[in-house]
């Protein structure tokens, strides 16, 4: 009986039927790492070691390693920690806001892009940390936390301390939104596994989950009301990290558009982080039926329209420094674009208004090499706009005569390198030994939206006819 | 030790089937201890006579918490304890408070819901599952019925009830 929709286009295609989902997502947990696999494992960890020694060298001489000077006392880490921060918005994204809109194709996409925001937000929040020079005080610097200093609390009026309770909030509970999300599968790969070893670790993580009606149902509950808690989480977030420029009186920084432009932004290079990461996932792993073009292309479309917002928005700063009628604010956008820097202000001009309105044109968003390279391109691009925003509006403020440029040395360079490797370190692990697809939510969208209707069995089709709707 | 107990265990190829197999049997008389399946079905809860879960509010009394706690700790830090002039502004002024106010209100609302979910439902590391049949995790629909609640019906006679009612298989189970 077929009860697909012939107006939509299917979520999931080749035919698949329920078991087969299980299949497909399993066969890499239960199979032995391909060589392929530990080699990518091998480079990721070399880079994390390079790294490790910049990280180290860092702690065991402080933060004078870095390129930074007097006037610059932001550059490659805050830019960092933003771009890192940002890329995670995506995964949180696509599991929560997506999920109060219904939109059933998240379900073959969340499970990855939630994996990716808690790496991505590992990563981002080594920078604050590091950058504090001494990270073994840091508890009693940066959380209320009573201390021998008499009784000095942090300082709540500062929107540093703001971004401590964001950041660790938004880890938290994504952490756990991506945990619940991933018991029913692991009950799933623990009912399937063979070995002492798999029993013995998928089965503590399962938690002896059983997929009772009870515990569906109150699954439902959580999910739904964690994802109306994560909605204004994401949005919260990125606003208080851009309040740690906002709330500032530097030229370039001053400005009220910060907070929505910051989270458009992320959201921008999070679904081409995203895109990056599932096109070899599908790829890797053969699950071209589950991401299939239909995904690719709405992620491109959202590209377009958070691209379009943050184009928008430099063209709205570079307006109110003109129309404000502060020389200060004039200088600025004036020295990003024809300044020392012009080069990384056209970079990001470039690869961010630019090369996302390519993605209107259909042949290019549904061509998974063109979105590939756009998607990395994008990354660049919103790299480079951090860039901009914290050194050119710092290397130049009111007083000419401490105007100074920025250089990174090599320990900027591989303390960045170093949360890539453990990025892809984290995300190569997690893509070995956990289900990379949302087997339970495929399972249950795959009714209303496979390529065929997954009814079993020959017996039993007269009860599902008494049952199942006539099409129209 | 707990004491073993008989089931009768109906599996199920379809939602659909398992949906209205969970009515035909209820319709029949016969307790349904528990029914097991991959995805949540919708609607399945209903069919059991489940109440609706009481989780939400539990996430709002935690989120309520998180609010008090984290404007309390705040008044008391900036106001009370150690109170401090910081750019001209008030020693506690409420806006400033906000974002930290949110992030606590969200990180105990939904920690609360989450760890009271899993206390209610028995989930735990290294926590048993009493699995009726593997396949309930993977494309199978079970439901379950706890022999010696319905005493007064034949075996037989609650087979073929199940049977009537679409399950593909029967089977019986001591667990």
């Amino acid at each position: 009986m077929e009860i697909t929709s012939s107006v939509r286009k299917p979520l999931v295609t080749g035919g698949k039927t329920i078991h087969d989902v299980t299949e497909d997502v399993c066969r890499h947990v239960e199979s032995k790492p391909t060589v392929s696999w530990l080699l990518a494992l091998a480079v990721s960890l070399g880079v994390l070691a390079i790294g490790a020694y910049a990280l180290v060298m860092t702690l065991w001489e402080g933060i004078g390693m870095w390129g930074l000077n007097k006037t610059i006392g932001w550059a490659w880490d805050i830019t960092n920690f933003v771009w890192w921060v940002g890329i995670g918005h995506a995964g949180t994204l696509i599991s929560a806001v997506l999920l109060l809109f219904r939109q059933k194709w998240r379900t073959s996409i969340n499970r990855a892009a939630e994996a990716m925001t808690i790496f991505a937000v590992i990563c981002a929040a080594m920078f604050p940390v590091i950058h504090m020079g001494r990270p073994w005080l840091g508890f009693y610097w940066a959380l209320p936390l009573p201390n021998t200093f008499g009784s000095l609390w942090v300082n709540f009026n500062s929107p540093l301390l703001w971004d401590v309770f964001a950041i660790s909030t938004y880890f938290s509970v994504s952490l756990v939104f991506w945990y619940i999300g991933l018991v029913p599968d692991f009950a799933t790969i623990r009912d399937r596994a063979k070995g002492i070893v798999s029993k013995t670790v998928y089965g503590a993580l399962s938690l002896g989950w059983t997929g009772s009606a009870k515990a569906w149902e109150r699954y439902e509950a959580v999910s739904l009301i964690l994802a109306g808690l994560a909605t204004p989480l994401v949005l919260s977030v990125h606003t208080i990290v851009s309040f740690d420029f906002a709330t500032s009186v530097i030229p370039g920084w001053h400005t009220t558009i910060f907070p929505p432009y910051f989270v458009a932004g992320a959201i921008f290079s999070g679904f081409a982080m995203v895109l990056t990461l599932m096109l070899i996932t599908r790829k890797v792993y053969k699950l071209e039926d589950y991401i299939t073009i239909n995904h690719i292309e709405l992620m491109n479309i959202i590209i377009i329209v958070t691209g379009s917002i943050v184009g928008v928005a430099y063209l709205t700063e570079l307006f109110m420094a003109w129309y404000s009628g502060v020389e200060y604010e004039q200088y600025a956008f004036l020295n990003r674009a024809t300044g020392p820097y012009w080069w990384a202000y056209w970079t990001m001009m470039t690869c961010n208004v630019i090369s996302p309105q390519l993605f209107w044109f259909k042949k290019i968003r549904t061509n998974i090499v063109a979105t590939f390279i756009l998607s990395i391109v994008v990354n660049i691009g919103m790299w480079f706009e951090r860039f901009v925003i914290i050194v050119t509006s710092l290397h130049r403020d009111y007083l000419p005569s401490s105007w100074a440029m920025f250089t990174p040395t090599m320990y900027d360079v591989g303390i960045y390198l170093f949360t890539f490797g453990l990025f892809f370190t984290l995300f190569f692990l997690f893509a070995k030994f956990f289900p990379v697809i949302n087997m339970a939510e495929v399972k249950s969208i795959l009714r209303s939206s496979s390529e065929r209707s997954v009814t079993h069995g020959a017996s039993h089709t007269e009860a599902s006819q008494k049952t199942t709707p006539k099409e129209a | 030790m707990m004491k073993k107990k008989n089931y009768l265990i109906g599996v199920f190829n379809d939602e659909d089937i398992l949906l209205t197999g969970v009515k035909h049997v209820r319709d029949a008389g016969v307790k349904i201890h528990e029914c097991y399946t991959p995805y949540p079905v919708h609607g399945l809860g209903h069919a059991l006579g489940y109440k609706r879960s009481r989780l939400p509010i539990a996430a709002f009394m935690f989120g309520m918490l998180g609010t008090s706690l984290a404007l309390l700790m705040q008044y008391y830090m900036m106001g009370i304890d150690w109170p401090m002039i910081i750019g001209g502004k008030n020693y506690t002024s409420l806006p400033t408070f906000f974002p930290v106010t949110f992030e606590l209100t969200v990180l105990l609302s939904a920690f609360g819901m989450v760890i009271t979910f899993l206390v209610i439902s028995d989930l735990r590391p290294y926590g048993k599952a009493k699995v009726f049949d593997l396949r309930a995790t993977d494309d199978k629909h079970i439901m379950a019925i706890d022999l010696s609640k319905n005493a007064s019906t034949q075996i037989a006679e609650l087979k073929k009830i199940l049977q009537d009612s679409g399950a593909a298989e029967v089977n019986e189970k001591s667990m």
